[in-house]
């Protein structure tokens, strides 16, 4: 009998997870490095731009701040589409997804918290405001952080995923309204610079670290992401093991 | 406080927790593999590891 081939030639070969183990084992050490590529650039740029003329040095922040900010979203939205996958389409893989990208997300909005708060207080004056942009992004380290304990928290996990896929998706109504919540209320935070209709308002000289920076956390998402459904996928594996140890047992008594 | 405290702080926060996340994700690996290996050891397999020593 011919070995069985770990090739994956379409998408839905994902659903292996086998294969999908190969895949992250060939694909992670390359997309390790170019993001730490990416990060030597944006870092260099970061320290090497002159400051703004009214903010001065701490306009650096904008570099940590924003792409945690913007990752903080976009995990949520790879969330979403996973509890899509789990709910319509019951990929094996998506509740992997969905579970594994939950620890990163919070991680990211941590940042974008600290960072902002730390830049808040020489700019605004104030470390924190409870304002539309700043609440909504609490809410969503909340979110994060409620999702973690829930999966921790239930054994089945078939119904901890379906459980999890509907709480990521109504969840999801807070992400347009941590986008354009500096549009429909009034905040101390300001307005989109970057992406907004229009194109950016943002000097190049700014835009350009900023925009490296933000490729290189979507990077190291995406990196983590995929090394994190690697020890889910061990995980669950693990799990499966003892409990067929523990029946093996229970049938030879 | 300068402005150059914050600077340092937002930069110290945000590599503080990223390594914190590049950590969990190796240890974690780290855990299973050990984990997985001590059940193999144990003589517990998957069954498709079954079927490829048996073939």
């Amino acid at each position: 009998m011919s070995e069985p081939s770990l090739a994956i030639r379409k998408f839905s070969d994902l659903a292996n997870p086998t294969r999908f183990l190969a895949l992250v084992a060939t694909v992670w050490p390359w997309l390790a490095g170019l993001t730490l590529c990416l990060f030597a650039v944006g870092l260099y740029l970061s320290f090497t731009t002159t400051g703004d003329y009214q903010q001065g040095e701490t306009v650096r922040i904008m570099y940590v701040h924003v792409p945690a900010a913007w990752l903080s979203m976009m995990c949520y939205t790879v969330m979403a589409l996973s509890a899509l996958g789990t709910l319509v389409w019951r990929h094996p893989l998506a509740d992997v997804s969905a579970k594994a990208a939950a620890p990163i997300g919070a991680g990211f909005t941590l940042v974008a918290l600290i960072t902002g708060s730390l830049w808040g207080k020489p700019m605004w004056g104030t470390w924190w405001v409870w304002d539309a942009r700043l609440t909504s992004v609490f809410v969503l380290f909340l979110m994060y952080l409620g999702l973690i304990a829930l999966n921790r928290a239930m054994d089945d996990p078939t119904r901890a995923a379906k459980v999890s896929a509907v709480l990521i998706l109504v969840g999801f109504v807070n992400i347009p309204i941590i986008k354009f919540s500096v549009e429909w209320w009034n905040t101390l935070h300001q307005p989109a610079s970057v992406v907004r209709m229009g194109g950016p308002t943002i000097d190049p000289e700014f835009l350009w670290p900023l925009l490296v920076m933000a490729i290189a956390f979507s990077m190291l998402f995406f990196t983590l992401h995929i090394l994190a459904m690697r020890n889910e996928i061990l995980r669950r594996r693990i799990a499966v093991l003892r409990r067929h140890a523990a029946r093996s047992a229970g049938d030879a008594a | 406080m300068s402005h150059a405290f914050y600077v340092t702080a937002s930069y110290i926060a945000a590599f503080a927790v990223t390594f914190g996340l590049v950590g969990w994700v190796f240890i974690d690996h780290r855990n299973r593999h050990r984990e997985l290996e001590r059940l193999e050891a144990a003589g517990i397999r998957r069954r498709s590891a079954r079927a490829e020593e048996s073939r």
